[in-house]
């Protein structure tokens, strides 16, 4: 279901630039407005949807496949910490859902730089960053075999 | 561009130097700070790291948690759980140290503010399935970036990364990077020390079953381009199972995850006329793979097989019996939500066809095949194991180096340990970081060293298909037919037909046999030479010259791989015709390739699968 940009409601911040992982959201030189320049490289992630400022981009289910009159709509609310979508089948059935997407505040994940620096004996231990104490378990498992088995076990 | 190019060449310094930020990027790029407080730690990605990778959608479930804390499972179950689903064969080393860590990186997730589903009783994580748990993810990977943006010196996105740097004293160690800004158009020499890999699988190589505007609506992402194998394989490192590609059983073309499904909604397949079907083709199965057909869980490929001989039958299609779920509004709010959270094309497909499951048993499908090492598959570059454990031929550095010195990877790089998923490949990303910055404090004064004439000989190539576009195109009124360059869509759609007919896709009902892969080599041998005469119209049209260069070099290795193993090992990812049957006798082994860049011959070998785990 490739993306399509409303000409109306566009104002060509190019957030959708910025986000699109398939690099396909570009601004049009003529209008100055963002659209899907390669369509058939579209995910349908709606990376570019949640992004747009204006709730100017829609996408409209690939015609290869999806009978025209539907829509599925999403707005994303990072400081509400929530995702609402709206689904509205061909027939007009319409089905809503909202769900949670962070528990944190935005920005809150302190670096790494923050934790007391590793000492030289915990890099030549097996251990990673915050562990033992991260596992929730006293001691980061270990093999130790005593034989190695060919064939089929 | 051309000969009054404004294009400005820019150097990059870095210690650690990680490729490609989705999810093993990040957790390489989190880790490399941690261990080096002090290093130089640059992250490159050819998007945005905040929607890049396999999980940008977003995704409903961590497929990858033990649980030790409940002992729900231990790491040695993975192993066995893994190494049976890939019939035999796995890097148990690898599998154990994933399984071992991941529990931790599960819980800093959610310290980070990722919302994790809860057991009502008992207050743990609400299983999916026994090794899945339920998570509202649409945020995952934008969570997920901000770590690794905190720890990154610096963070440098839409920057396509092209090829691998050699050391100017010693060739078999890696000293850097080279690729393009996308936006600018500017050449970018990184000088590493280390380099992990952590760039994408490959979507797209074999020809997907919608081939329009649909082509975009692969299971994989389409900007997995493949350059998880082509950047390891042109700097000569070692891959392995190449030939074990994945097909995955989906909700019909919108490819809807069936896990939950499954594994939450308890829906179970039927065939057209109702019937269960995996027994009409037990003793044909069984037949071909022996005993491996009565293990439990039934492995990936064999449930694969079974839809495959029924749908041959004629009584397909395979439905999902989603009607008595759907009845109780919770299971039909989390079947919807599961789609909304990661493939979203899917509650599109449905809204547009009126396909409600409740009402309607929805049609499954099977997907054109994939390459990839992080779901129920595991090719990728042969990696060096832990050092507390691994076996001495699995061991010869640094914990995820490559065969190439400094040479690190993680995700759908490394080869051999299916079912590491969004949080196994994070862990592997730490596991092979802290490795990386080990080896970086080991080198002491014995930096590695580009080559000014290596990266002024790829920084021509690279450009190339902008020139040959210019050119080319004052020859031709208008259009896309040029009798000088050919564009990268006119490439991709060769390499997905070569690969569907000869190296066993849809079209061919997954089967091949070495006549036909004779041919299919013969035909990649000519699309490679044709690579030089790409035409790119402008730096988007680059990206995608670059990434199908990546897919053909990935594709002419999983060709060569799939000729080498003379079996069938995995029945309903492929079949090889001409060997219709597992031969453990002959191939309970890895298979491993080295490809020379300057004869670009290609030298496959066995390797031994040691198991450690009962």
């Amino acid at each position: 279901m490739p993306t399509f940009v409303y000409m109306t409601r566009c104002d060509g911040c190019g957030h959708c630039v910025d986000i699109c992982p398939s690099d396909i959201m570009h601004i049009n030189k003529t209008y100055r407005r963002a659209y899907n320049i390669e369509p058939n490289m579209c995910w349908e992630c709606y990376s570019c949807v949640k992004a747009c400022p204006q709730n100017a981009i829609d996408v409209r289910g690939y015609a290869e496949f999806a009978p025209l009159g539907h829509s599925v709509r999403v707005l994303r609310e990072e400081a509400k910490g929530t995702i609402s979508w709206r689904i509205e089948f061909r027939d007009g059935r319409v089905k809503n859902f909202v769900s949670p997407i962070r528990t944190t505040p935005w920005g809150s994940i302190p670096s790494p730089t923050e934790l007391e620096a590793p000492s030289a004996e915990a890099m030549k231990s097996q251990e990673l960053a915050h562990e033992p104490d991260a596992l929730n378990i006293d001691k980061l498992p270990a093999l130790t075999p005593d034989q190695l088995k060919l064939g089929v076990v | 561009m051309g000969l009054f190019s404004r294009r400005k060449t820019v150097f990059v310094d870095s210690d650690v130097l990680v490729v490609g930020g989705g999810m093993a990027g990040c957790g390489a790029t989190y880790e490399s700070r941690y261990w080096g407080r002090d290093l130089k730690v640059v992250c490159v990605e050819k998007a945005n790291i905040d929607r890049s990778g396999a999980v940008a959608q977003g995704l409903y479930a961590i497929n990858c948690y033990m649980g030790m804390q409940w002992d729900e499972n231990q790491p040695e179950d993975h192993v066995r759980y893994a190494r049976n689903d890939l019939m035999g064969l796995v890097r148990e080393d690898l599998g154990y140290d994933i399984a071992r860590h991941v529990d931790a990186t599960v819980h800093k997730f959610e310290e980070w503010g990722l919302p994790f589903m809860k057991d009502p009783e008992t207050g743990r994580y609400q299983r999916e399935g026994k090794w899945q748990i339920m998570i509202h993810g649409e945020s995952y990977k934008p969570i997920v970036a901000e770590a690794a943006r905190k720890a990154a010196t610096q963070v440098y996105n839409r920057i396509m990364v092209t090829h691998l740097l050699m050391d100017k004293t010693k060739p078999n160690r890696v000293a850097g990077a080279v690729g393009f800004n996308v936006r600018t158009g500017d050449f970018y020499v990184f000088r590493g020390k280390a380099v992990i890999v952590c760039a994408g699988g490959a979507s797209h190589i074999f020809k997907p079953r919608s081939t329009g505007e649909g082509m975009g609506r692969t299971w994989y992402a389409p900007w997995s381009s493949a350059s998880a194998y082509a950047l390891p394989i042109l700097a000569g490192a070692k891959m392995t199972q190449m030939e074990n590609r994945i097909v995955l059983t989906r909700f019909k073309d919108g490819y809807g995850p069936v896990g939950a499904y499954f594994l939450h909604l308890k829906t179970y397949t039927e065939n057209a006329y109702g019937n269960e079907y995996e027994s009409n083709w037990y003793e044909q199965t069984k037949e071909l793979v022996g005993d491996y057909i009565d293990r439990h869980p039934v492995p990936t490929c064999l449930r694969n097989h079974a839809i495959l001989e029924e749908v041959k039958a004629g009584r397909g299609p395979i439905r999902m019996v989603t009607k008595e779920a759907f009845q109780d509004p919770h299971l039909e709010t989390i079947g919807w939500e599961n789609f909304l959270g990661m493939t979203i094309g899917q509650a599109v497909v449905w809204a547009s066809q009126n396909i409600d499951p409740k009402h309607t048993n929805p049609e499954l499908t099977t997907s054109e095949p994939y390459v990839m090492g992080s779901h129920a598959t595991c090719s990728g570059a042969w990696a060096s194991g832990p050092e507390d454990y691994a076996p001495d031929e699995y061991q010869w550095g640094y914990n995820r180096m490559m065969t190439v010195e400094g040479l690190f990877g993680a995700g759908d790089t490394i080869g051999g340990t299916a079912h590491k998923f969004s949080s196994g490949s994070f862990t592997e990303g730490r596991i092979a970081a802290k490795a990386a910055v080990k080896y970086v404090n080991d080198l002491g004064r014995d930096e590695p060293q580009v080559s000014e004439q290596e990266y002024e000989e790829l920084e021509k190539i690279i450009f190339q298909p902008l020139e040959n576009y210019q050119v080319g195109s004052n020859e031709i009124v208008a259009g896309t037919v040029s009798p000088s360059y050919m564009l990268p869509l006119h490439g991709l759609q060769r390499l997905e037909k070569i690969m569907d007919e000869y190296v066993g896709g849809i079209s061919a009902h997954y089967t091949t046999n070495t006549p036909l892969l004779t041919r299919g080599i013969e035909l990649l041998d000519m699309l490679k030479e044709d690579l030089a005469h790409l035409g790119a119209e402008d730096l988007h049209q680059l990206q995608r010259a670059w990434e199908l260069q990546h897919r053909v070099l990935a594709s002419e290795s999983v060709t060569h791989h799939t000729m080498f193993r003379q079996e069938t090992r995995w029945p309903g990812y492929y079949y090889r015709a001409d060997h219709p049957k597992l031969d453990d006798t002959n191939w309970h082994c890895f298979t491993l390739s080295r490809y020379d860049r300057q004869s670009a011959e290609w030298e496959l070998e066995k390797a031994p699968v040691y198991h450690i785990v009962d």
